[in-house]
């Protein structure tokens, strides 16, 4: 077990100066030579109290040799030989006391030092080696052998024992919390009043595709909008400041006291932060009050809204005239839009006429146009400006807001229709963007992420979900669309067997039969990214 | 024989009695199983006697004596030494001694033929010492040690000196002695010899905590295998005392 640190030479029997290492002796120097190591000899003149064994009494302490004096003087005694280690099953930490938690494999060096940490008296003695013995895992049990020195008297005594730590489970105050309900400490409730969730489809892919998410430790769905719940008010308020830098909202933020200890003064809060979204959304029609429109460049008060960014983005398709309407702004005087996506009417190009004004991808022209369902009916021909002159051919369909014979239930629509100045200027149709015709199933060659939501109490009807899936749909044809949308956006790779069905022979042919002159635009794999998450051997297998 | 024995829950027997040749002087308490056990090693050979120095058990450190005299410190009660005088033989002569070091056992280590003293003790003792006792006395240490009737034990056929004596001094003290000197210790390794036990030629008391290498080398050293008592001292005792005589 122990071994003996003395240096004591034992031998007093005379020794060789030089062992004889060869057989031969043909050089003189090579002769054994007998010599008495005078030095080393030892004057026995006592006998061991314990065991009898000779020694030098003037040098023996308690006229005990070596091995006694090890053998009755326990250098481990304060050394407790069990201990407690604490572990948490959900995370896969050890405790490092008092409070912290850390990472630690099984026989790591960082798990040997927590186990000789824990350890109450063995700063005092010299720890010579210290290893892990194997044990079983489901054993709950770690064994440690220590091998420590001291000085006892004169003699340095070293010993080696085991120690046996019993790991007891305990939950983190982490996943503690990650495992009750109703922890959070800020809650940020995201809504816009409005029946569709367009603008929501939207911020999910900005928030996926900048991580804001990664904080939130629920994401649950309520009427009209989201809520997200954070730990810390400092991640929620980074969630509201990274809203704030990607769409227009007016932000609120209330406190409840949870909990007040009088003799320390420090308070327990819940946060939340009610986000409230413009209801204008892309491709809406707005009419705006006409101080508003006088002050934005004394633009026509009806107006399209083409972009939803840090602003409102608004064109007059009439004059191509612009506006950028901030969120300060807009919240000092807010208006709702006036005619939303689903109010959109099919109309069709019968005649251009293309004007000389451009702006960016817009052209000015004036058009003659048709309803789709007027088509046979009767010859109801509608003249109207339009901002998307660049992409319109005679023929073409084209989707817009029909204001003749629409009752607007609107205030500041009544005001334009009732000012003289405006009241004459109002067009029939306003075009918002050209149609294409698409077949029914056309696999896509890409996809969008979604987030994990908790849908809560309600669940959605059948109607609901329709509802949902056509208005996702709609979404996804946006982006398809809109180049600049789908900038702002992470778009992934779909999975070989979706681009296989895409490149069905079937499809094909129906795209022929049904002439497509109108062909829907198609995203280049060079702006996909791969999708990580579905890399699997099968894939690789596949591909090789 | 030498037996262990325990007085009131103490090992240092040699603090509580003395033994010589012709008598054995015991403290008085309520240990009897300690004066039982003398009286079982002495079987009635020699007297022995209960009393108290000055009122005190730690009769061993006090007196001084061997086979013909006993020397008792001054502080001695008139009726202690008259008590004395009547147990003891009247062999025995019994000295008190005026001497500023009155723990004469620490001071004085004696067999029947030598004495060794402490180095400052007066002229007059070390004379008194010498015709009380009968004695050729040395002053003299053991192991640097002043105190030689605590470090050492003596009797007329060997003598234990504390385990830290060099082998030099060994070899000193056994030509001052005439008897084999052997280092050793009792009470598993007290250097207290004197304390821890008590001796005369044919028996020996050590304290109960010497193991049994003390007790062998004790044994061989002081010549009280089994089986020993004062009728075969005859031979051996009577060379030592020619040896001297020359």
């Amino acid at each position: 077990m122990a071994t003996d640190m003395d240096v004591d030479s034992v031998s007093i029997a005379p020794s060789m100066a030089q062992a004889p290492s060869g057989a031969t002796y043909d050089h003189p120097a090579h002769f054994p030579v007998w010599t008495f190591p005078l030095a080393n000899i030892h004057c026995y003149s006592i006998l061991c109290c314990e065991c009898g064994t000779p020694i030098d009494g003037t040098t023996a302490t308690g006229a005990l040799c070596a091995d006694c004096v090890r053998l009755t003087n326990d250098i481990s005694q304060r050394v407790p030989r069990e201990a407690a280690m604490h572990f948490c099953k959900d995370c896969d930490r050890w405790l490092l006391p008092p409070s912290s938690w850390v990472v630690a494999h099984p026989e790591s060096k960082e798990l040997l030092a927590l186990c000789l940490k824990k350890l109450r008296g063995l700063h005092k003695i010299r720890v010579v080696d210290a290893r892990f013995l194997w044990t079983e895992p489901h054993s709950r049990r770690l064994k440690v052998q220590l091998t420590i020195q001291d000085q006892v008297q004169t003699h340095i005594v070293q010993q080696t024992f085991t120690v046996v730590y019993v790991v007891s489970t305990q939950q983190c105050p982490e996943c503690a919390k990650s495992f009750t309900a109703n922890v959070w400490r800020a809650c940020v409730q995201v809504r816009q009043k409005v029946l569709h969730k367009r603008t929501f489809l939207f911020m999910e892919q900005l928030i996926m595709k900048h991580g804001a998410h990664k904080d939130t430790i629920n994401i649950k769905e309520a009427k009209d909008g989201v809520d997200f719940f954070f730990s810390a008010r400092n991640q929620a308020e980074k969630f509201v400041d990274f809203l704030n830098s990607v769409i227009p909202i007016r932000m609120k933020k209330s406190q409840q006291l949870i909990s007040e200890d009088k003799h320390t003064g420090s308070k327990t809060y819940k946060f939340t932060f009610s986000v409230e979204i413009t209801p204008i959304c892309k491709d809406d029609l707005v009419a705006m009050p006409i101080r508003l429109a006088k002050q934005l460049g004394n633009m026509s008060p009806l107006a399209l809204c083409h972009r939803i960014g840090t602003s409102i983005c608004l064109v007059d398709p009439s004059t191509l005239q612009t506006a950028d309407i901030s969120a300060p702004i807009y919240w000092r005087a807010p208006f709702s839009s006036l005619a939303d996506a689903k109010e959109l009417v099919e109309f069709i190009v019968m005649d251009i006429e293309y004007q000389d004004i451009r702006k960016g991808k817009w052209h000015l022209a004036e058009l003659q146009v048709a309803r789709a369902s007027d088509l046979g009916v009767n010859d109801k021909v509608y003249f109207t400006r339009s901002h998307l002159g660049g992409i319109l051919r005679p023929g073409d369909s084209a989707m817009g807001y029909m204001l003749t014979g629409t009752n607007f239930n609107n205030a500041e629509f009544d005001a334009i229709e009732n000012s003289g100045t405006y009241g004459s200027r109002i067009p029939d149709v306003m075009l918002v963007k050209k149609q294409l015709h698409r077949k029914k199933k056309r696999g896509r060659n890409w996809k969008l992420k979604r987030m994990n939501k908790d849908e809560g109490e309600l669940l959605p009807k059948q109607a609901d979900q329709d509802r949902m899936d056509q208005e996702y749909e709609l979404f996804l044809r946006d982006i398809e669309e809109d180049e600049e949308l789908r900038a702002t956006m992470a778009l992934y790779k779909a999975q070989q067997k979706a681009a296989a069905a895409a490149a069905d022979p079937d499809a094909m042919s129906e795209v022929e039969t049904e002439g497509a002159e109108d062909e829907v635009p198609k995203i280049n794999m060079e702006e996909l990214l791969d999708d990580f998450d579905e890399l699997t051997m099968e894939d690789q297998k596949s591909q090789q | 024989m030498a037996t262990r024995a325990r007085f009131e829950n103490s090992a240092e027997v040699g603090v509580f009695s003395r033994l010589t040749n012709s008598y054995a002087l015991v403290a008085v308490s309520g240990s009897e199983n300690f004066y039982t056990i003398f009286q079982e090693e002495l079987q009635n050979t020699i007297p022995i006697c209960r009393t108290n120095i000055a009122g005190t058990k730690i009769i061993g450190r006090l007196t001084a004596g061997n086979r013909k005299g006993l020397l008792v410190p001054t502080i001695t009660t008139d009726q202690e030494l008259q008590h004395l005088r009547n147990s003891l033989p009247d062999t025995v002569k019994i000295m008190r001694i005026e001497e500023r070091l009155s723990a004469l056992g620490n001071v004085i280590a004696a067999n029947d033929h030598v004495a060794l003293i402490h180095p400052d003790l007066d002229r007059e003792t070390e004379e008194i010492i010498a015709d009380v006792l009968g004695v050729e006395v040395f002053r003299q240490t053991v192991s640097d040690n002043v105190l030689v009737g605590t470090y050492c034990s003596l009797s007329n056929r060997g003598a234990l000196v504390s385990p830290k004596t060099p082998i030099q001094d060994q070899d000193e003290l056994s030509s001052l002695l005439q008897v084999p000197v052997v280092a050793g210790s009792v009470n598993r390794g007290s250097d207290v010899i004197g304390g821890g036990m008590v001796v005369n030629d044919w028996c020996a008391v050590v304290g109960s905590d010497t193991t049994a290498t003390e007790l062998s080398v004790i044994e061989k050293v002081f010549q009280v295998q089994t089986g020993a008592g004062p009728q075969d001292i005859g031979k051996e005792m009577r060379d030592t005392v020619v040896e001297s005589f020359y």
